[in-house]
C-alpha cells in the first residue's frame, strides 16, 4: 500500500555485488519503485532498474544541431548585413565558417548535456529525505544503499523490512518523508 | 604470458580500502596537511601575480609600445606565450577525456589536477590577446552585438575564429571539470565537520546523493562531454595554427601546421602534467595513488608525443626543400643558421635530446629525473614557439622590411606574471577541492579487486 508519511526503506550493504544481488531480488519480488545510493557508478544496476532514459544523449544531439545552425546563421547574417569585399573572396565561404560552426556545435551540445543532466536529475536540490538517515553519509564513502520507496504499491513497513534484512543488509532503516 | 601480467598488474595497490582512500583524499581540503609549504608556494606565486598586474598596468597606461614588438615582428611575446599556455592546457583535456573513452583507468589518479591545470592555463592564454589589443576595453567588439555603428565582427578572419575557439574551450573545460567534481564535493561534504565547510561543499555539490538513476544519467553526460572534448582540443589547436598558416609568411604557410601544433601542444602539456603530478604527490604524500607506474606511463606518453613532434620538425624542413620556394628555403636557413639559430637548436636540444632519457625505465620511474625532463620540454616548447614566430617574421619577402626583435623588460615581466596567474588559482583550488578524483579512484580500486578475485577463481 502506498505510504505518504515515509520516503522509503533504506538497506545498507558492504559490497557492490551484494547491492546488485539485492536489487535483483527486490525486482523479482515485485518491487518497482527502487533506487540505490552508491559512492561510484555500480555496473549492472542500470539493467536491473530498467533504466532506459536516453534524454541526456538526445539533448546533447539537439544542442549540437542548435549550435551548428546558430553559428551558420550568425556568420551569414553578419556578412549579409555588413558585406566587405576582401580581395574578391566570397561573402559566404563555408570553409571560413567551419571553425566557428564546429566550436558552437560543441559548446551548445556540451551545455545542453551538462545542464540537461542536472535538470533531469532534479539537481540542485539541497534537502532530500535520505540525507536525514543516520548512516547515509557512508553512501559517499564505502557503503552501498538500496532503497525501496514508500510509493511502491507493494511497500509495507514491516514486510519490506524483513525482506531486506533477509537479503543480508547490514542495517535497515525506515526513512521519513 | 608477459603481456597479460602487465595488463592485470594493478596500478594502485589493492590493499587499500574504499574507506582509506576517501578519508585520505577528502581530508586534504578539510584538514590541510602541508600548510607551511603550501603557504610558501602561495607567497612566491602571489609575488609573480603582483608582477602580472604591475606589468599589465604599465601596458595599459603606456600602450603596447612598452613591449619589444615592432614591424616586422609585430606578434611576438603576446601570441608566443598565448600558444604556449594554450598548448599546455590541452594535455589536461586529453588525459581526462581521451583516456576515459579509451577505458584507461590509470587516468583516474591524474585527471582532476590535469583538468585544473587546463582551466588556468587557458585563462593565462586567453589574457594575452586581450592585453595585446592595445585598447582592451574594446574587447566586446569581438562579439556580434547590434552596434549603433552598424558593423559586425569579421567571421572570415582567423582572429575572430580564435575568440570563439578559446571561449568554447574554456566553457567546455569548466563544465567537464565541474560535472566530474560534483560527486567528490558530495563526499567532502559528508566528511566535513565545521559549519563553513559543510555549507561550502553542500552548496557546490548541488545536493548530489549518489542515486543510481543519477549516476546513470551522469555517466551518459560525462562520456558525451568527453567525446565532445577530444575533437574540441584538436579543433582549437588546429585553429590556433591557422592563425599562422592562413598567412602567406614563409615558414607558416604549410598544411603540416595543424597536426604539428596539436602534437606539440599535447607534448608540452604532458610535460607539465608530469611535473605537477610529481609535485602534488610529494606535497601531499600521495605516492600510494600517484604511483611510480603512473610516472612510468606518463614518461612513455611524453616520449611518444615528443617523437611525433620531432616528425613535425623533420617534415617542416622537407616541405621547404621539396617545395623549392626560395623564400621558404631562406627561412629554413635563417632558422638553422641565422641570428635566432639559438632558438631553433635550443628547441631541438631541450625538446628532443634531453627527452631520449625516457627510453630508460629507471629514468621514467625516478621522480626528479622525470620532473627535470618535463621542465626541459616546457622550456623547449617555449623556444619552439619563439622560433616559429620570430624567425618567420624578421625576414620575409622584401629585404627592405627586414628587422630584428628583442623582448623588452615588460615583455618578460608580463610573461613571468602569467606564471603567477596560473599558480595562484591552481594552489587555491588544490587547497579547497579534492585534488585527486575520490570516486574514480574508488571505482578503479573496486575494478582491481574484482579482477584479482576473477584471477583467483580462474
Amino acid at each position: 500500500m502506498p505510504d505518504s508519511e515515509h520516503y522509503g526503506m533504506l538497506a545498507e550493504f558492504k559490497e557492490p555485488e551484494r547491492l546488485v544481488e539485492a536489487a535483483r531480488r527486490a525486482r523479482a519480488e515485485g518491487y518497482r519503485d527502487i533506487d540505490a545510493f552508491t559512492p561510484f557508478p555500480v555496473e549492472g544496476l542500470g539493467e536491473i532498474l530498467q533504466f532506459r532514459d536516453r534524454r541526456v544523449l538526445w539533448l546533447g544531439l539537439i544542442g549540437g544541431f542548435t549550435g551548428f545552425f546558430t553559428a551558420l546563421a550568425m556568420q551569414m547574417f553578419t556578412n549579409f548585413d555588413f558585406p566587405i569585399n576582401a580581395g574578391g573572396r566570397p561573402l559566404y565561404p563555408l570553409s571560413a565558417f567551419a571553425v566557428v560552426a564546429f566550436e558552437l556545435t560543441v559548446l551548445f551540445s556540451a551545455a545542453f548535456t551538462a545542464i540537461g543532466m542536472l535538470a533531469l536529475n532534479g539537481l540542485p536540490r539541497l534537502r532530500y529525505p535520505v540525507f536525514g538517515a543516520p548512516r547515509f553519509h557512508l553512501a559517499s564513502k564505502d557503503r552501498f544503499f538500496l532503497c525501496i520507496k514508500a510509493g511502491d504499491p507493494r511497500f509495507d513497513p514491516s514486510a519490506t523490512r524483513t525482506f531486506l534484512e533477509r537479503l543480508g543488509a547490514e542495517t535497515v532503516e525506515l526513512v521519513p518523508a | 604470458m608477459s603481456v597479460t601480467s602487465e595488463q592485470t598488474r594493478p596500478i594502485i595497490s589493492p590493499q587499500q580500502t574504499l574507506s582509506d582512500v576517501t578519508d585520505q583524499l577528502a581530508s586534504i581540503p578539510l584538514h590541510f596537511p602541508t600548510r607551511r609549504r603550501w603557504l610558501i608556494a602561495l607567497a612566491l606565486s602571489s609575488l609573480l601575480l603582483l608582477l602580472f598586474f604591475v606589468a599589465a598596468t604599465v601596458l595599459f597606461t603606456r600602450g603596447v609600445g612598452v613591449w619589444g614588438l615592432d614591424i616586422p615582428v609585430n606578434w611576438a611575446f603576446a601570441i608566443h606565450n598565448y600558444v604556449w599556455w594554450l598548448g599546455i592546457g590541452h594535455a589536461g583535456t586529453l588525459i581526462s577525456a581521451l583516456l576515459l573513452l579509451m577505458g584507461r583507468e590509470w587516468r583516474n589518479s591524474l585527471n582532476r589536477f590535469a583538468e585544473t591545470m587546463t582551466l588556468f592555463a587557458v585563462v593565462c592564454a586567453a589574457v594575452y590577446p586581450v592585453l595585446h589589443l592595445g585598447r582592451p576595453w574594446y574587447i566586446y567588439w569581438m562579439f556580434p552585438y547590434p552596434a549603433t555603428m552598424k558593423v559586425w565582427p569579421q567571421f572570415r578572419s582567423p582572429l575572430e575564429w580564435d575568440v570563439w575557439a578559446v571561449t568554447t574551450y574554456l566553457t567546455v573545460s569548466i563544465l567537464f571539470w565541474y560535472i566530474g567534481l560534483v560527486p567528490d564535493l558530495a563526499a567532502a561534504r559528508d566528511r566535513a565537520h565545521r559549519r563553513g565547510w559543510q555549507v561550502f561543499f553542500g552548496v557546490f555539490s548541488l545536493g548530489w546523493r549518489g542515486s543510481a538513476l543519477h549516476w546513470l544519467r551522469w555517466q551518459q553526460a560525462y562520456r558525451l562531454l568527453a567525446a565532445l572534448a577530444v575533437p574540441l582540443v584538436v579543433s582549437v589547436h588546429s585553429e590556433v595554427s591557422l592563425l599562422f598558416a592562413s598567412g602567406q609568411i614563409p615558414g607558416w604557410h604549410s598544411t603540416i601546421f595543424p597536426p604539428y601544433f596539436v602534437m606539440g601542444a599535447a607534448f608540452s602539456g604532458f610535460a607539465v602534467v608530469a611535473m605537477i603530478a610529481i609535485a602534488i604527490r610529494a606535497l601531499f604524500r600521495l605516492q600510494n595513488l600517484v604511483t611510480d607506474d603512473h610516472l612510468d606511463v606518463l614518461g612513455k606518453v611524453l616520449l611518444a608525443t615528443g617523437l611525433m613532434t620531432a616528425y613535425g620538425y623533420v617534415f617542416e624542413i622537407f616541405d621547404a626543400l621539396y617545395g623549392g620556394h626560395p623564400h621558404e628555403i631562406q627561412t629554413v636557413e635563417d632558422r638553422l643558421f641565422g641570428i635566432y639559430a639559438w632558438s631553433y637548436w635550443g628547441a631541438v636540444f631541450f625538446n628532443f635530446v634531453v627527452l631520449q632519457g625516457l627510453w630508460w625505465r629507471s629514468v621514467r620511474r625516478t621522480p626528479w629525473a622525470l620532473f627535470l625532463i618535463g621542465l626541459s620540454v616546457a622550456v623547449g616548447m617555449w623556444l619552439e614557439r619563439y622560433m616559429i614566430l620570430v624567425t618567420s617574421l624578421y625576414r620575409d619577402f622584401l629585404v627592405s622590411s627586414w628587422g630584428h626583435y628583442t623582448p623588452s623588460f615588460w615583455d618578460w615581466a608580463q610573461y613571468l606574471g602569467t606564471i603567477g596567474l596560473f599558480m595562484v588559482p591552481f594552489l587555491l583550488v588544490i587547497r579547497v577541492f579534492p585534488v585527486i578524483s575520490i570516486f574514480e579512484t574508488k571505482e578503479l580500486l573496486e575494478e582491481e579487486e574484482e579482477e584479482q578475485a576473477g584471477l583467483r577463481h580462474a
